[in-house]
C-alpha cells in the first residue's frame, strides 16, 4: 500500500516538474498514468544522464574560472611568456642541432630508455599475469579479487615519480630505483587489463575443464592464458609505448640515465632549445616506430588466431 | 598432424621466450641494472619505509603549506584539461572522418594531434620553464599542451564510432553543418567524452606532480623540498595527501560514468 502511495506521489513530482516543459499538463498527467507505451520525448530533459553531464561541465567550468581569477601571475608579463614560448618552439622544432653529442651517442642513449622500458614492462608483466588471475572474478573468489583491486588502485594513486623518488633512497638513484618504482604502474594497469581479457572467456570452458578433473593451474594454463594470449601481448606492447614515454621523464626527473637525462640537461641546465628539439625528434621518431611496430603486431596476432 | 600443431606450438613458444630472454639479458647489460640489488632494494625500502616513511605528529605542522599548493594542482590540472577539451573538441570535428570539413583541415588537425602528443611532457616543461619559470602558468601549459594531443585523438575516435547514420539521416532532411554537429554528433558522442575528460584529469594531477618536481611548482616541489632536506615524514604526508586526492576524484569520477555511460 505505501509502496503504491510513493509512486503516486513521485508520479506527481515528475508531472509537475514536467509542466514547467509543458503547457499541457493535464492531459500529459492522464496519458503518463494510464497508458504503458508513452513518449518520453520532454522526459529526457530532466533524465539522470543529461543532469549528470551539465553538472560536471558547470563543475568544470566553475574550477576553471577559479583557478585563473586566484592564480599568482607573480609579474610575468603573460603575453610576453606566450611570444618568447612561440619563439622558443620555433628554434626548438625548425632548428634542431645537437652539439654536446654525436649522433651515435644519442642513439646509445635512446637504447637505454628503451632498455629500461622493457626492463619495467617484463617485470610488471610477469607480476601482473600472476595478480591479473587472481583478480579475474572467474578465476578467483570475490575477496581475493576485491583486495587485489583495492592494492592496484592504491598502487595507481601514487605518481611514477614518487615511487622511484622512495625506491631511490633504498637502492640509489639510478637505473634499480628507476625500473623498481616504474614498474609499480605497470603492475597496476597490467594486472587490471589482464584480469579483464581472462574475464572475457567463456565460462563454460573453465566449468568442462573443472568437470573433466583439470586443477587449477591446469584450466589457467590450458585455457585461460591460451585463448587470451592475443589481448595479453597487445596491451603489454602498449604498456611498452608508455614505459619508453615515462622513462623519458624518470631519467630527466630521477637521474635515471639515457635519453631523457640527456633531454634535462639540455632543457635546464645548458638551455640549449636547438638540442632539445633535436632530443624530442628523435623520441617521437621512437614513439612513432614503437606504434607502428605494435599495430603490425596486433594486426597478425590477430590474423594468427 | 597433432603432432606438428604441438611441436609447432613449442617451437613458437620456444624462440618467444629466447627472444625474451636475449632481450632481457641485453637491456640489463646496456642500463647497467643490477638484478640483485634491485630486488633487495624492494625489501630495504619496505623495511626503509616501515621506519621512516609515515607522517608522524610533527609533521602535521606541514599542513598549512601544502594544502594550498595541492590545491592549486588540482585546480590547474582541472582547468589545464578543461580548456585542453573545448580545444580538443573543436580539433577533433575539424579532424574526424565522419564530421570534416575538408581534406586539408582533416589533416591539419590530426597533424597537430599527433605531434602534441608525442612530444614528451618533459620537453614541454623544459621549454616553458624557460618563459615562465617557476610559475604555475608553467605547469599549466606544459599539461594542457600534453592533454590538447591525447583528447583531440580520443574524440576523434569517439566521433567516429557515433557512426554515419544520424548524420546521414539529418543531411537528408537538409539539415545545415552546425545543426547536424549540435543535435546528431555531440549529444551522442558526450558521454564518452565526458568519460575521457575525467580520465585525462586523473592522469593529469599525477604527471602535475611530475612536471612540480621538473619545474619546481605546486605539490611536486612540496614533495621534492622535503624529499631533498631529508624530511620524510613531511614527504610521506605528502603522498599521502596525494593518494587521498587521487582515489576520491577516481571515484566521483567511477560514479559520474555508471551515471552517464
Amino acid at each position: 500500500m505505501q509502496f503504491k502511495e510513493l509512486i503516486v506521489q513521485e508520479t506527481n513530482n515528475i508531472c509537475e516538474q514536467l509542466s514547467s516543459y509543458e503547457d499541457r499538463h493535464t492531459s500529459f498527467k492522464e496519458l503518463f498514468l494510464t497508458k504503458d507505451t508513452i513518449n518520453f520525448g520532454p522526459i529526457k530533459l530532466l533524465d539522470r544522464a543529461s543532469i549528470a553531464m551539465r553538472t560536471v561541465i558547470l563543475f568544470l567550468t566553475v574550477l576553471t574560472i577559479y583557478f585563473f581569477s586566484t592564480l599568482d601571475y607573480q609579474s610575468i608579463d603573460v603575453l610576453k611568456g606566450f611570444t618568447d614560448t612561440f619563439v622558443n618552439f620555433k628554434t626548438m622544432l625548425l632548428n634542431p642541432y645537437a652539439q654536446r653529442f654525436t649522433l651515435g651517442e644519442a642513439f646509445y642513449n635512446v637504447v637505454v630508455t628503451l632498455g629500461l622500458a622493457f626492463l619495467t614492462t617484463l617485470i610488471g608483466g610477469i607480476v601482473a599475469l600472476l595478480l591479473g588471475l587472481l583478480a579475474a572474478q572467474n578465476l578467483a573468489p570475490k575477496q581475493v579479487t576485491n583486495l587485489i583491486k583495492g592494492f592496484v588502485a592504491i598502487i595507481r594513486a601514487v605518481p611514477t615519480i614518487l615511487w622511484v623518488l622512495i625506491f631511490a633512497v633504498a637502492a640509489g638513484l639510478g637505473s634499480a630505483a628507476a625500473i623498481i618504482g616504474m614498474s609499480f604502474h605497470s603492475i597496476s594497469y597490467l594486472t587490471k587489463a589482464y584480469s579483464e581479457s581472462f574475464e572475457d572467456l567463456d565460462r563454460s570452458v573453465i566449468e568442462a575443464l573443472m568437470a573433466s578433473g583439470a586443477n587449477w593451474w591446469q584450466i589457467v594454463f590450458q585455457a585461460v592464458i591460451p585463448s587470451s594470449v592475443t589481448y595479453l601481448l597487445s596491451w603489454t606492447f602498449l604498456r611498452f609505448e608508455i614505459n619508453f614515454a615515462n622513462a623519458v621523464a624518470m631519467g630527466a626527473a630521477a637521474g635515471a640515465g639515457g635519453i631523457g637525462f640527456d633531454l634535462f640537461m639540455a632543457g635546464g641546465f645548458y638551455f640549449d632549445l636547438r638540442e632539445v628539439g633535436f632530443i624530442t625528434y628523435l623520441i617521437i621518431a621512437i614513439a612513432i616506430v614503437l606504434e607502428v611496430f605494435s599495430t603490425n603486431i596486433k594486426g597478425k596476432l590477430q590474423k594468427s588466431i | 598432424m597433432r603432432d606438428d600443431i604441438f611441436t609447432k606450438r613449442r617451437n613458437g613458444n620456444l624462440v618467444f621466450f629466447l627472444a625474451l630472454l636475449i632481450l632481457s639479458v641485453g637491456s640489463i647489460i646496456i642500463t647497467e641494472y643490477d638484478v640483485i640489488k634491485g630486488f633487495t632494494s624492494i625489501t630495504k625500502a619496505v623495511i626503509w619505509g616501515g621506519s621512516n616513511f609515515y607522517p608522524d605528529a610533527e609533521s602535521l605542522r606541514i599542513l598549512p603549506e601544502i594544502f594550498p599548493k595541492l590545491q592549486e594542482t588540482v585546480l590547474m590540472s582541472i582547468a589545464a584539461t578543461t580548456v585542453a577539451a573545448v580545444l580538443a573538441l573543436v580539433l577533433s570535428l575539424a579532424g574526424s572522418q565522419t564530421t570534416r570539413i575538408n581534406r586539408i583541415f582533416s589533416i591539419v588537425s590530426r597533424g597537430i594531434a599527433s605531434l602534441f602528443r608525442n612530444i614528451p611532457i618533459v620537453a614541454w616543461a623544459m621549454v616553458l620553464m624557460i618563459s615562465f619559470s617557476q610559475s604555475p602558468l608553467t605547469g599549466y601549459l606544459a599539461i594542457f599542451f600534453g592533454s590538447l594531443g591525447f583528447l583531440t585523438r580520443a574524440f576523434m575516435e569517439t566521433i567516429d564510432e557515433v557512426g554515419n547514420n544520424s548524420i546521414e539521416a539529418l543531411q537528408a532532411t537538409g539539415a545545415s553543418y552546425f545543426h547536424i554537429i549540435f543535435q546528431a554528433v555531440l549529444p551522442a558522442s558526450m558521454p564518452q567524452m565526458i568519460s575521457w575528460l575525467l580520465y585525462m584529469i586523473e592522469t593529469n594531477i599525477r604527471d602535475a606532480t611530475l612536471v612540480g618536481v621538473l619545474t619546481g611548482t605546486g605539490i611536486g616541489f612540496s614533495f621534492d623540498l622535503y624529499y631533498k632536506r631529508f624530511d620524510y615524514h613531511a614527504a610521506s604526508l605528502v603522498v599521502l595527501l596525494i593518494v587521498i586526492t587521487v582515489i576520491v576524484i577516481e571515484l566521483v569520477s567511477n560514479n559520474v560514468r555508471r551515471v552517464i555511460l
